[in-house]
């Protein structure tokens, strides 16, 4: 069974986020760039997928910043098989719709059964790529996924909706999955494993070169949320915000 | 191309989700100003009832015993067919569990740009300008969809319920394509796990969030519930890593609450956290991150450490 993981690298939403000074986008040189959270799943639920059911798992991303390879190597130490990277003269950008053409194109020459992606990134202002994937392979897509079990060529699969309610899916393979959250929290790989990792491992590399139909979408101005209110800060030291906060609770007849 | 708008509703449970009627509110403002019909679809079978609850200019009931639950390649099937015969100039989607499988597909299938994450919505003349809030609501994005005809998603709680209910006359149809061959089955609805407390019920809740940092730290925040005699609860990323039950879990994956205290610690306010907890009577934000977007939703804030705030609370509680 092939399975094949689409990674993504994005801004790291722990730094301060700056806007370029055209104002139509991020400042990409002020940001470090990390791994999507939900493909951290999408990986363990392909590893765990392969040991239960067997297959070889591929991890295949679009190297935005030319610093993919560290994130390659660290799947490839969790158990990933097969590491694959696109590459040309790319910048970060928000376009899932382009990445999602390159990614299919890729993906067309893996001869895959499952495709898992991470349910969404924080910065797809067009759109999840997973669905799009679908679109073009002409599979089957179910996203906000947290199980994937895969036996005799049919995957069963747990989509998350609101109030904590859980539909339960049979998709016959191929199939593309958007995880939200793998059947086990993600293992973690030594350090020391992923860095013997990177002296051997080769990561296969795909070109793309095109200027074909994007996501269609003109971002005129991007700025950080105008608020409606702010909170009311609390001055002082922890001791003083903590006296504050039990009097406020108190105020309020709650304590 | 119609100047029409359609909505694409969803049902839960054999509920229709307020973020349905959330949209059809704003689809008939923006559908008034710009000549043409709000238009409501429902999906489902036996679900004519819940499809005539709309406010809508009008209404698309489709019934089929295949579309009873969702099933996004069905549900696919017959939006798309749909957007194809009506060609409506938006088709909005709930940027939920249902509404995210449908659109960026349909968006590839059908040619037409999609923004996701919307919050706001109006038109321009003839543009149509939405809002996306991008990096976890940390940023707004303005946007322009090109061409004639484009796909949103729209974020919960973004517009007023009110505007959407009311009544409507249904057009009832069959599914406009066949759905036999489905590769995807639905199989069961798994309802959520009972045993552990309810934190809908709960008039106080200490929220954790990542800012916890470890599995162990969680046990200061259940000595600060208990100080406070109130439950703990969490964002989704401490019930993923297994630190609290998923029976915790605030937001849109997992539960609303509205309770009188929601005590946040370590939590940044991302939508999709901030849908399940933003009409709490009192919040009360402890991150250190004078940027998070919880501090827009919260009454009152610190930027003090949660460590130093909430061990400095149990001093002055014992
Ligand atoms: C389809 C879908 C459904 C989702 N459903 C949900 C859901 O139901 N509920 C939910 O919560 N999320 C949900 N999410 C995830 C959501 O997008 C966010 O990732 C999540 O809410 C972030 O959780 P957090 O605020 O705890 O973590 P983070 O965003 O990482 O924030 C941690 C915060 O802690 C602060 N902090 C760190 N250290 C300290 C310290 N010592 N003192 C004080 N502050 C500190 C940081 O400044 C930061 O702001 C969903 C996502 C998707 C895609
Ligand atoms: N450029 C990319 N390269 C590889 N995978 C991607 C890329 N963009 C998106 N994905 C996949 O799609 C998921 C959802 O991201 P997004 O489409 O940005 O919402 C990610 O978690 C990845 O699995």
């Amino acid at each position: 069974m092939n399975i094949v993981v689409a990674i993504k690298h994005i801004p790291s939403l722990a730094d301060e986020l700056e806007v370029n000074d055209e104002g139509t986008n991020l400042d990409y040189d002020m940001v470090d760039f990390v791994l999507n959270e939900f493909d951290e799943q999408a990986i363990e639920q392909a590893v765990l997928v392969k040991e239960a059911s067997g297959g070889a798992v591929t991890v295949v991303g679009v190297d935005v910043i030319e610093e993919l390879d560290g994130v390659l190597h660290t799947a490839l130490a969790k158990g990933a098989d097969k590491a694959v990277k696109i590459v040309g003269d790319l910048e970060p950008g928000i376009d899932s719709h382009t990445h999602a053409r390159w990614l299919a194109d890729a993906i067309k020459e893996m001869d895959a059964d499952i495709i898992l992606t991470g349910v969404q990134a924080a910065d797809d202002l067009d759109g999840q790529i997973g669905p799009m994937l679908a679109a073009h392979l002409d599979m089957p897509y179910l996203g906000v996924v947290t199980g994937v079990e895969v036996a005799h060529r049919v995957a069963t699969l747990y989509k998350e909706y609101a109030g904590g309610m859980m539909g339960k899916y049979a998709v016959s393979l191929p199939l593309v999955v958007g995880v939200q959250a793998a059947t086990k929290p993600p293992r973690y790989a030594p350090i020391s494993k992923i860095r013997q990792i990177a002296k051997t491992a080769v990561i296969e590399e795909i070109e793309v070169d095109d200027d074909g139909p994007g996501a269609a979408v003109m971002l005129r101005k991007m700025s950080p949320p105008v608020s409606t209110g702010h909170a009311n800060m609390l001055p002082g030291d922890a001791e003083a915000v903590a006296e504050k906060i039990i009097a406020i609770i108190k105020e309020r007849g709650l304590l | 191309m119609s100047n029409d708008i359609f909505v694409v509703t969803e049902c839960l449970d054999g509920k229709v989700s307020d973020i349905s009627y959330e949209m059809v509110g704003k689809a008939k403002e923006l559908a008034a100003a710009s000549g043409g019909q709000a238009v409501a679809v429902m999906l489902g079978s036996d679900m004519a009832e819940q499809a005539g609850t709309f406010a809508s200019d009008a209404t698309i009931y489709v019934d089929d015993p295949a579309l009873a639950h969702f099933n996004p390649e069905a549900y696919g099937k017959v939006v798309e067919a749909l957007a194809a015969a009506r060609s409506p100039r938006l088709t909005m989607f709930g940027s939920t569990s249902m509404g995210m499988d449908m659109a960026a597909w349909l968006s590839v299938k059908a040619e037409r740009p999609l923004i996701a994450y919307v919050n706001s919505l109006s038109a321009e003349g003839d543009e149509l300008v939405a809002t996306s809030q991008v990096y976890a609501g940390k940023m707004a994005a303005e946007c322009v969809p090109e061409g004639e005809s484009a796909i949103v998603t729209v974020l919960a709680g973004a517009f007023s319920v009110e505007a959407g209910q009311g009544g409507m006359a249904v057009e009832q149809i069959a599914a406009p394509v066949p759905l036999d061959g489905l590769k995807t089955r639905f199989v069961e609805m798994i309802m959520p796990a009972a045993g552990d407390i309810d934190i809908t019920a709960q008039e106080k809740l200490v929220a954790v969030g990542r800012g916890i940092g470890s599995e162990d730290n969680v046990e200061l925040a259940e000595e600060l519930a208990e100080a406070l005699d109130a439950a703990v609860a969490a964002s989704r990323p401490i019930t993923d890593a297994g630190w609290l039950p998923k029976t915790r879990q605030v937001g849109k994956s997992g539960l609303a609450v509205k309770p009188k205290l929601y005590l946040m610690l370590g939590i940044s306010g991302a939508p999709e956290h901030l849908e399940g907890m933003k009409d709490s009577s009192l919040i009360i934000a402890i991150n250190t991150d004078e940027n998070a977007p919880i501090f827009d939703v919260a009454h009152y804030g610190t930027t003090e450490d949660l460590f130093d705030v909430a061990e400095a609370m149990l001093e002055l509680l014992e």
